[in-house]
């Protein structure tokens, strides 16, 4: 049997502590040469996407805007209309939250950016129901947890209703009749619990039908969102044993919407550190580590985590005695720990143990899997997981901007190509092409 | 006398409803990227300012018989952007159904890809079709919207300010990647919005991108006094075109505002061929296929042309925005023989190499930031602040 091929994409940079800005070979976070290299990068090495996160309200701590990691950033499908110019096969995925925009606008962007790429678009949909982010909108944080997905599944529903109101027939341009699209090209109704939208799209069909639909979350109901609506899924579950788990979770719900288990690709989130060899890997992923995890940074990791301000706590020292508190707000705009009891009593277990401060236990703390070694060691690993089906392929969080992922691609990738695991060369012009994802069907020409 | 200006509307396949039909225009690439592209580098090339594209959230065209689709505005000028490093990307923007929060990152960042050469055009959304695709609201008044419109304006500028330029410092002995105390809450209460703030994207390159407004009538007059950097104006002759500058000025003024600081196109839709004859019959063939009211327009040669700009210029216009009427037929002949003839004559200015951003075209200052002259040298800036604009005021 024929081996299952590695899809990859690469996270530009974020805002979280991952990203190391104190190096001095990192550079603008915000300046579009450096979006533009990280992805003339990424398709150097034939990857499949370049994905770019959301935030829409700066990070606090103690009601402060946090400063010590990384802040702001540009409008994701500003950006990656734009990286367009300056590629050519790269997919480009953008995170835009369904909350705070409305089925026909955000439709229209993804459609246009489609167009504008030559079939190249995605939309990583995520929702929000938080207050604290509503403050930046005129709807606030309207919704009940519950409702976050109902709407985010009726939006994508809506969305695709859009995409399909134009056939691929409809762009007739005939000068001698004088008809420039078909009679009813465009015209659409949606009516469900959320929306309730009618009228006429102005964007006629994209080169991918639909752009490709990328979920991110992880509770039971995101799950089954993901199984009814994605095409891409992108997970924390990175490890071997958790990545099969979860594979095999996804694609046995895939069934009960009549899809077939290729039509869903799972990519978890990684991080890697190619070294010449597995022992000097380690040290460079050690270091980076300690770059990621400054003193301040241990105690605002600290501060997520037990919901209290440990402000003067010394991060060298052991660490708090105290009790999480959780859902106390000490902490704004970021996600949290799902069990932060469970998770304090695992952190004091091993600092006891190694005998680490609060600081070094933060370090050890990875809640991100990582690949690190030799490149061949690399290789190995990220097709011996995608193999035992605890993946499709690999989302890849590099710690630096723009130049984060030029030893994978310059060392790891050639290795995958040699294991017949991944392309040399794009075979396809659109996304949809790169992930092997079937084309959606259009609804009939004219349908209301 | 200041050089005039020069901007190009890139419009779907022309100004006029039937260009679509001309042999000249390739129907079916109407909506790839390379024909805009390929538009934009003609125009930079050959000198023009800058160049605008037309949007709104229904079809472009009324009927089958004309271009009705067409793709976001800022996202196409987004993809003209790196192939491009000295023209201004105008697209329009509507204010009344998308966030305000949404709308000024989207055109902050396409200043930031664009390296200081983005406007936005605002434009309300009045029809109920539109009301419609988005379903929250009804179609509303014009003069309600424009006035929401104004207020969107001025939240962008305080979003655009939330940041100070020198916010981020990465300053390895604090750990600090930015100084919060240069990072401002907007705390924004409009009529039918609010914003906290800060934004999430930097202060563009050039401050505040440049804020174009239509004068489309009394119920957009107010939001061209308080908040266009520059006003299209938009008439079917020239007297007209005269009076429309002359309410705008005292308009201007009765805000508080420097009319030395806003900068006035007015639009001409032109169809240029050798002779007189020729640009007729092909006005004909056009019209007969369909017909609308078209304001000021020129039909005719470039000759003819030259003087008609030049009385524009001298009743106080600074500049004209030229909508060819078959663009694939009349931008050339805009970009090489017009524009030439512009610079010869001495009313457009010389075309020199190398990049430039949109204000440094217009002749308009980067503006301070409203927050940071709490903490700097705020009689520095005091003086060419609007009143109502400044702090404590």
């Amino acid at each position: 049997m024929a081996r299952k091929q590695l899809h990859l994409a690469a996270h530009f940079p974020g805002v979280n502590n991952t990203t190391v800005w104190s190096d001095p070979r990192s550079r603008s976070q915000i300046e579009f040469s450096s979006f533009r290299d990280l992805a003339r990068t990424a398709e150097e090495g034939t990857f499949d996407f370049f994905f770019l996160a959301e935030g829409l309200r700066l990070r606090e701590v103690h009601g402060q805007i946090h400063d010590l990691d990384v802040v702001g950033r540009p409008e994701s499908i500003t950006v990656l209309t734009a990286l367009a110019a300056v590629t050519t096969h790269l997919g480009l995925a953008a995170t835009v939250n369904a909350t705070f925009n409305e089925p026909y606008e955000l439709a229209r962007r993804f459609a246009s950016l489609d167009h504008l790429s030559g079939g190249r678009a995605a939309w990583n949909v995520v929702t929000s129901s938080d207050a604290f982010t509503g403050e930046n909108f005129r709807r606030g944080g309207f919704l009940d947890h519950a409702d976050r997905y109902t709407r985010a599944s009726e939006f994508v529903s809506a969305a695709r209703t859009l995409w399909d109101s134009w056939t691929d027939d409809d762009l007739i341009a005939d000068r001698r009749s004088g008809r420039f699209a078909a009679e009813g090209a465009g015209r659409f109704s949606h009516r469900g619990q959320h929306f309730d939208i009618a009228g006429e799209f102005t964007v006629p069909r994209s080169p991918q039908g639909h752009p490709v639909v990328i979920q991110a979350g992880d509770s039971a109901d995101g799950r089954d969102f993901a199984a009814a609506q994605a095409d891409v899924i992108f997970t924390r579950h990175g490890t071997l044993e958790a990545g099969q788990a979860f594979y095999a979770d996804v694609k046995s719900r895939l069934a009960a919407h009549g899809r077939t288990p290729d039509s869903l690709k799972i990519m978890p989130g990684v991080s890697v550190v190619v070294g010449d060899t597995d022992a000097e890997a380690e040290e460079k992923a050690a270091h980076i580590r300690s770059q990621q995890v400054s003193g301040a940074t241990a105690i605002a990791t600290a501060e997520l985590l037990w919901g209290i301000d440990l402000s003067d706590r010394d991060p060298d020292g052991p660490l708090p005695l105290q009790d999480p508190v959780v859902g106390s707000g000490v902490v704004r705009g970021r996600v949290g720990f799902t069990d932060p009891v469970a998770t304090v009593a695992q952190w004091r277990e091993a600092a006891e143990s190694h005998g680490w401060s609060l600081r070094q236990t933060v370090i050890a703390q990875q809640n991100r899997q990582s690949f690190i070694g030799s490149a061949d060691t690399i290789a190995r690993q990220l097709d011996s997981y995608v193999q035992a089906d605890a993946a499709d392929g690999y989302i890849l969080v590099p710690h630096l901007t723009p130049g984060g992922l030029d030893d994978f691609v310059a060392k790891v990738v050639p290795l995958l190509r040699e294991r017949g695991v991944f392309r040399s060369e794009y075979t396809g012009r659109t996304l949809r092409d790169h992930l092997q994802l079937p084309t959606p069907q259009g609804a009939a020409s004219g349908a209301a | 006398m200041t050089p005039l200006l020069t901007a190009v509307a890139l419009d779907g396949a022309g100004f006029h409803p039937a260009a679509w039909r001309e042999r000249s225009v390739g129907v079916q690439d109407l909506f790839a990227p390379e024909r805009i592209v390929s538009l934009t580098l003609r125009a930079e090339t050959a000198g023009v300012d800058l160049v605008t594209l037309a949007d709104s959230l229904g079809p472009a065209g009324s009927g089958p018989g004309e271009v009705t689709a067409r793709l976001d505005a800022l996202a196409v000028l987004a993809r003209a952007a790196p192939v491009t490093e000295r023209i201004g990307l105008v697209p329009t923007v509507t204010t009344t159904h998308t966030e305000p929060f949404h709308l000024q990152a989207a055109v902050a960042t396409l200043d930031w890809v664009s390296a200081g050469r983005a406007g936005w055009q605002i434009q309300v959304s009045d029809t109920e079709l539109e009301a419609q695709h988005i379903g929250r609201r009804t179609a509303a008044d014009p003069s309600v919207l424009w006035a929401e419109a104004t207020e969107v304006a001025e939240v962008s500028r305080l979003l655009w300010d939330s940041w100070e330029d020198d916010a981020e410092i990465r300053d390895l002995a604090t750990g600090r990647f930015i100084d919060r105390d240069r990072l401002h809450y907007t705390d924004y209460v409009g009529s039918t919005f609010s914003v906290k703030g800060p934004s999430i994207v930097p202060r563009p390159p050039q401050g505040h991108p440049v804020t174009f407004v239509a004068l489309t009538g009394p119920e957009s007059l107010p939001t061209v006094a308080a908040a266009a950097d520059v006003v299209l104006i938009d008439e079917t002759d020239l007297d007209a075109a005269v009076a429309a500058l002359a309410t705008v000025g005292d308009a201007v003024r009765r805000r508080g505002r420097d009319t030395e600081q806003v900068r006035a196109l007015i639009a001409v839709s032109v169809l240029l061929e050798n002779d007189p004859g020729t640009a007729r019959t092909r006005r004909e063939r056009l019209d007969a296929r369909s017909r609308r009211r078209t304001p000021l327009d020129h039909v005719g040669t470039v000759d003819s042309l030259l003087p008609l700009i030049e009385r524009l210029a001298e009743t106080g216009f600074d500049g004209v925005l030229l909508r060819p009427a078959v663009l694939d037929t009349d931008l050339p002949t805009i970009t090489d023989d017009l524009l030439p003839r512009l610079r010869d004559s001495g009313l457009a200015g010389p075309n020199t190499p190398g990049p430039l951003t949109l204000r440094d075209r217009l002749g308009l200052p980067r503006p301070a930031n409203h927050f940071a002259t709490e903490h700097f040298a705020a009689d520095h800036f005091a003086a060419d602040r609007p009143a109502e604009l400044r702090r404590g005021a």
